[in-house]
């Protein structure tokens, strides 16, 4: 794969042997035809360019548990310091899908992907690629909040480093920083040394984010943040996420559509282990190109 | 309705009175060796019986330091040999066990927990005493690992598949690597139950007698080294309640007494210090 920071979007999308076929580009190579609505600039022979980078991207990602195939050749990217959601119906591949973006699929036993997935120029499929390094650049926010329920909440924010016999230099300074960039500070800076499953099923999630951020990924995937809490929670996370696009590329996988419209920049839809539909937010929620990705948005299936 | 509500409360009146009568007939045994060993032993215990030896045939009196002392050297050198295998392979099995050889060592250790007590004496009599060529510590310390081993190994095992995944996957998404993951997250947070298993394992092997008999064997005096036979609780009290002298019958109630007390202590202590170590507030 060659090594492109600033990505000409169609080219990323169409698989290698599509590539020289200039009949297909600018389009979906699973949907010959459609055409990318992303930061509109001139069409090239190449296709349309866009302005926003491409932090990571998923090239013909196939996953499998045993012997079923879950992903079935996926190839998207993910674009710098945005937000994009993924969408679609249950068991449609969405978990699996960012799970294959930090490896962290594989750690199921008896599952494996294949296909690449470049971060930045390099392929976290690489033959010499050792996953844990991948894991620390693209964090990972789980479903269900996992605080460590043996440490402080304290040490939860210092876990990935400490787990990693990283010294702090100043664990205070970094403890709080974390603590505001997720807005948990006031709410627990009385009670640091509290153990972190103490917290409200939305505090924990806020502490986890935190866990995740101290490490300072590049990226940050988010497994359904909000689905275990309240409505509250959920719009404090929602703000959280607001202000971390700022900083962040984040992936989100959301079965709620009307959190994908608030906090996304960029939505995917998925179907069965494929990708239909990639585009604008407003654009996959108010005039789709696909029929199906219509009857999902406006909740006549799935 | 009526009839069947009343029924219904029969029924469950019955089966209340059944499960707590069996609870109280499954005390029993257990509320009356503790206030059997009391009675009888109580009176054999003075300063003497903690810190003298015993006294030659026919002279009243002495003690059993050096019995108690043993034992504790025999129960500390089993938790230092056994400890450390028996947890790491409950590790193995748990994280990396799902395959035909952690089948295998799974039933093996579970075959090794049927084995009768002497039989491992034996065992290690003809592994370490026939080289040795003398009885000694190191030996009842062995017997005594192998004892433990299999309740350590599944105890372990089970303990840490109680952790939620969700633990491990946090701790590999931070990108901690997996062995580090494993020790640091998992098996720290399965530290109680697995303390608590493994004081259960070693206060059964406190109180092992027939292993013993073939390794460190018995003494009158005190064993210097860990390389000489050694004394211990189990086997003195066999040794003084099967001779034919009063005053050993008394010093052997009371050695019970200490025994059951030092195995009760342990076991609290463990507990306390664990939940207070570990858990926090």
């Amino acid at each position: 794969m060659s090594v492109q920071t600033q990505v000409t979007l169609p080219t990323n999308f169409v698989s290698t042997e599509e590539r020289s076929d200039p009949a297909s580009a600018g389009s979906d190579p699973l949907n010959p035809g459609v055409e990318y609505e992303i930061e509109t600039s001139a069409p090239t022979s190449a296709g349309i360019k866009t302005k926003a980078p491409a932090k990571m991207r998923a090239q013909d990602l196939r996953a499998y548990f045993g012997a079923t195939e879950v992903i079935k050749g996926i190839t998207m990217p993910v674009l710098d310091k945005k937000v994009t959601a993924i969408i679609g119906p249950s068991g449609c591949g969405k978990s699996t899908f960012i799970r294959c973006l930090n490896r962290m699929h594989e750690v199921t036993p008896g599952s494996r992907a294949t296909g690449s997935v470049m971060l930045e120029s390099q392929d976290i499929y690489g033959r010499d690629v050792d996953p844990v390094r991948v894991r620390r650049r693209v964090g990972m926010v789980f479903q269900k909040p996992n605080p460590f329920p043996t440490m402080s909440i304290r040490d939860n924010v210092l876990a990935g480093l400490r787990l990693n016999g990283i010294k702090v230099r100043d664990p205070d300074a970094l403890v709080e920083r974390c603590l505001q960039q997720v807005a948990l500070w006031d709410e627990v800076k009385d009670s640091l040394h509290r153990s972190g499953a103490s917290l409200s099923g939305g505090q924990q999630q806020r502490l986890c984010i935190a866990r995740c951020l101290s490490l300072e990924p590049e990226v940050l995937l988010m497994d359904e943040p909000c689905s275990a809490l309240d409505p509250i929670a959920t719009a404090r996370v929602e703000e959280l996420i607001h202000g971390l696009r700022k900083s962040y590329t984040i992936v989100i996988v959301t079965h709620n559509m009307q959190q994908a419209a608030r906090v996304a920049n960029y939505t995917a839809f998925f179907y069965l282990g494929q990708l239909i539909e990639f585009n604008k937010t407003d654009v996959i929620f108010t005039r789709p190109r696909e029929q199906r990705t219509e009857d999902y948005v406006t909740g006549r299936f799935g | 309705m009526i009839d069947r509500y009343v029924r219904r409360r029969a029924v469950d009146t019955a089966f209340r009175a059944a499960c707590a009568l069996a609870t109280i007939l499954a005390l029993i045994p257990l509320g009356l060796v503790l206030y059997y060993v009391t009675v009888r032993g109580i009176g054999g215990i003075n300063l003497a019986f903690f810190t003298e030896l015993p006294k030659p045939v026919g002279e009243e009196g002495g003690g059993m330091a050096n019995a108690i002392v043993g034992t504790l050297k025999l129960v500390a050198l089993a938790c230092v040999i056994g400890i450390p295998p028996g947890v790491l392979a409950g590790v193995y099995l748990a994280e990396f066990g799902h395959n035909r050889f952690g089948q295998v060592v799974r039933f093996s250790a579970d075959v090794m927990a049927g084995i009768p007590s002497i039989t491992v004496g034996i065992f290690v009599y003809t592994l370490v005493v026939m080289h040795t060529k003398e009885f000694s510590a190191i030996a009842g310390g062995i017997a005594l690992a192998v004892l433990m081993l299999p309740t350590v190994t599944r105890t372990t095992e089970e303990l840490l598949r109680l952790v939620p995944a969700a633990l491990h996957e946090a701790a590999l998404g931070l990108g901690v690597p997996k062995w580090r993951a494993t020790l640091r997250v998992v098996l720290r947070t399965a530290a109680p139950g697995i303390a608590t298993g493994v004081m259960l394992a070693v206060a059964r092997v406190a109180g092992e007698t027939a292993p013993l008999l073939f390794t460190a064997f018995n003494n009158r005096f005190w064993a210097e080294g860990l390389d000489e036979p050694t004394a211990s609780l189990p086997v003195q009290i066999y040794t003084y309640a099967v001779s034919p002298y009063e005053d050993w019958h008394r010093q052997a109630w009371a050695a019970a007494l200490v025994l059951v007390v030092l195995v009760l202590l342990l076991n609290v202590t463990a507990r306390f210090v664990v939940r207070h170590r570990v858990r926090l507030r």
